[in-house]
């Protein structure tokens, strides 16, 4: 037989460097040729912070969606969530990277020659208590129907932040808010999509989402309660204060409830603190105790 | 189904075989070549979908955000090459849920690597390596099968399967610049995968009773033995570059046939492991089911919004 | 056990990815969804998280209708020869709440 070779070149594709391999993986360094100079009457310690609060809340809630991975409704439903989560990860990468380039005393200390970057030092080698992430995130996944009421109330509320976030006097907040913009926009109308599904499909899912948007409400006001690093960050013309957010969120949130025939929840605000101070959940120990496992084993260690 | 027009048909379908032309899914094509393809695609569709486990296991436990995403891209490529084959699949005349059933009935298999457990974080690299790897080997003659929707389906996999073999060097060459504790975890884990590995091409040529038909049909392209050596050859010289000892006394280059020799793998081990008593058999296929089960309402809820949709309708 | 599943499977879609600006759209693949909405979404995830397309058309495979191929084909249902010919121009329905 005649050997056609047109598609055996697919070997030449492990000596090539396609940036498109895996989508948003191509960086070494996450902040290459971009301006860390931290702006003009800024304290960067309020500028870290407040890109850690921010970073924080992109990886806590791409790790809850990745536990999704190989368990969801469908395939196209596996990679979309995958998706999202990649995206969420970007982020946190980026503002992490940002956080200790402005103020490095926030990176955790590492035995004296380890090569872990900075981003993952403060991903990996942080308590609990050092997270500054909103207790929405951290909550475990629950069914698709919880996955799909918080990635809509998350979604909604950071690209309202985002678009604000855009003109900040940060350079590289402003590109991230740029960039991550496009990509909350996607994950507020999948996510929307899938709650007007579930709210008007069976009695079953529509009593899922109904449930699993009552039990997240308690949640939800933390993330419009300004916290000091975020009024500071506002005021020095860097970041957004969430307060400020609050109305916009709400009437997206209201045309979205009314679509999909559900009244909006009435619960009371969760006592017992603020993510942002440190104060969480007992789920976020635990999920950070198996996230952190290889690598603060091997402090040394190269991946 | 036998018709007057068969013999003329059947005519036809030799003709395009022989010209190595394309089979294309209004063709008509004899019964046993459309189940064989029903079978092979399947059983290819099924090792992507419970092929995410194994490494989709360290997802949550990855130890760089980098590697997170790498990972995380790369065991969602493996469901898209899953969806890839069952619509190859499904223009055969079989649907995804009838074969999903049949996979957790235990009526259709997937391939025996991933009923092995992943042990340490290594273990993503040296699936990358030696596990992509010897699927590439398999997979890049399947990219001119006689069958279109199947051929264009894997060209779009070994694409993107190219790379899954890239990250995992990379991962394992990085490790072997770590520490010491690194660089055990990557021998160790290739001393677990290798023999397994070297399995995935399936059983020897003379233990092998589909592969002669399948490759006068142009379904397959090269016998199991074939593909076995040229794996051991690809991977002998990237074990050197690595600094990683294969676990192989046997193993040695061949002057006169131009080709390693390697010592035989546990053929009753393959055979444990496809007969379901493998490590993991049970575990893979429970959470397989469950994630199905669990996903039920969630389908059901879309049918029901996109009927209603349909008729114009508002409220339940 | 996984009892059988009574509601019915969602339908497949046909998906076609224009590369760039300038070249036609090409059938890249399938997929399925309850609705069109939801499988332009899919779409998008599935066949395009690479960057590969500028716009996506997808249509129900059953709603593609074709010449007869030159081979007669008792094998599959015997009317209606369908095969990918000319997509009609797709338009994201208006069922998702703008927010």
């Amino acid at each position: 037989m005649p050997a056609h070779h047109d598609h055996e070149s697919v070997y030449s594709g492990l000596l090539v460097n396609d940036a498109h391999w895996a989508f948003g993986t191509d960086f070494e360094d996450p902040l290459a040729g971009v301006d860390t100079t931290v702006p003009d009457g800024v304290d960067p310690a309020v500028l870290a912070r407040y890109c850690l609060v921010l970073g924080d809340d992109a990886l806590v809630l791409s790790h809850r969606l990745t536990e999704w991975c190989g368990r969801a409704p469908d395939l196209e439903e596996d990679i979309a969530l995958a998706n999202i989560a990649l995206d969420l990860l970007g982020q946190a990468r980026l503002l992490l990277a940002r956080a200790a380039a402005a103020d490095p005393s926030c990176v955790p200390a590492l035995p004296e020659g380890s090569p872990v970057p900075a981003e993952d030092a403060l991903a990996y080698f942080r308590a609990d208590r050092d997270f500054g992430n909103v207790r929405l995130v951290e909550v475990p996944n629950g069914d698709f129907a919880e996955t799909t009421a918080r990635l809509l109330l998350f979604a909604t509320w950071r690209l309202a932040l985002f678009e604000r976030l855009a003109g900040s006097r940060d350079a590289v907040l402003s590109a991230v808010a740029a960039k991550g913009r496009k990509e909350l926009s996607y994950h507020r109308d999948f996510a929307g999509r899938w709650f007007l599904t579930l709210a008007q499909g069976t009695e079953e899912s529509r009593r899922r989402v109904l449930d699993a948007l009552g039990g997240l409400w308690p949640l939800w006001p933390e993330l419009f309660r300004s916290h000091p690093v975020e009024t500071a960050a506002a005021q020095a013309g860097v970041g957004v204060d969430p307060a400020s957010v609050a109305a916009e969120v709400d009437a997206v949130l209201a045309r979205v409830f009314a679509a999909a025939d559900v009244p909006r929840p009435e619960a009371a605000p969760r006592v017992g603190g603020a993510g942002r101070d440190g104060a969480h959940t007992e789920a976020l120990g635990r999920m950070l105790a198996e996230m952190q496992v290889v690598a603060r084993a091997h402090p040394g260690g190269r991946w | 189904m036998t018709t007057a027009a068969e013999p003329r048909l059947a005519e036809h379908f030799e003709a395009t075989i022989a010209r190595h032309d394309r089979i294309e899914p209004r063709d008509w094509m004899p019964e046993a070549y459309r189940a064989t393809l029903v079978r092979q695609i399947a059983q290819h569709a099924h090792s992507e979908v419970i092929g995410m486990q194994p490494e989709g296991d360290w997802l949550t436990r990855a130890p760089s955000l980098r590697r997170k995403a790498v990972l995380l891209a790369k065991v969602q490529d493996e469901a898209g090459h899953g969806l890839y084959l069952y619509s190859a699949c499904e223009t055969l005349g079989v649907t995804r849920r009838e074969l999903t059933e049949k996979l957790l009935d235990g009526r259709q298999k997937y391939s025996s690597i991933f009923n092995y457990p992943t042990l340490s974080y290594a273990d993503v690299g040296t699936i990358g390596w030696l596990v992509d790897g010897a699927a590439i080997c398999n997979q890049v003659p399947l990219c001119r099968t006689s069958y279109g929707p199947y051929g264009r389906a894997m060209i779009r996999v070994c694409k993107e399967e190219s790379f899954h073999q890239r990250q995992g060097f990379e991962l394992l060459m990085t490790m072997m610049r770590g520490t010491d504790e690194q660089r055990e975890m990557v021998q160790e884990s290739v001393n677990r995968f290798w023999w397994p590995a070297l399995m995935m091409f399936g059983p020897p040529d003379d233990a092998s009773p589909n592969t002669a038909r399948s490759m006068a049909w142009g379904i397959k392209r090269d016998t199991n033995d074939e593909l076995r050596q040229r794996f051991v050859d690809m991977s002998v010289p990237q074990a050197e570059v690595l600094g990683v000892t294969l676990p192989d006394p046997e193993l040695a280059w061949n002057e006169q046939r131009q080709a390693h020799d390697f010592g035989e793998p546990d053929w009753d081990e393959f055979w444990a492991v496809v007969n379901g008593d493998g490590p993991c058999n049970a575990q893979r296929i429970e959470h397989r089911r469950r994630a199905h089960d669990d996903g039920a309402w969630v389908r059901a809820a879309a049918t029901a919004f996109a009927a209603r949709q349909a008729e114009g309708g508002r409220g339940r | 056990m996984s009892g059988r599943e009574t509601s019915p499977e969602w339908p497949l879609y046909e998906v076609f990815v224009r590369g760039k600006r300038g070249l036609n759209h090409v059938h890249v693949g399938s997929l399925h969804a309850a609705d069109d909405t939801m499988a332009v979404l899919h779409a998008r995830d599935v066949y395009t998280r690479r960057n590969e397309g500028v716009s996506v058309w997808v249509v129900r495979s059953a709603h593609i209708t074709a010449s007869s191929p030159d081979e007669k084909d008792p094998m599959f249902a015997p009317s209606g020869d369908k095969v990918y010919r000319h997509p009609t121009f797709y338009e994201i329905p208006d069922s998702v709440p703008h927010m």
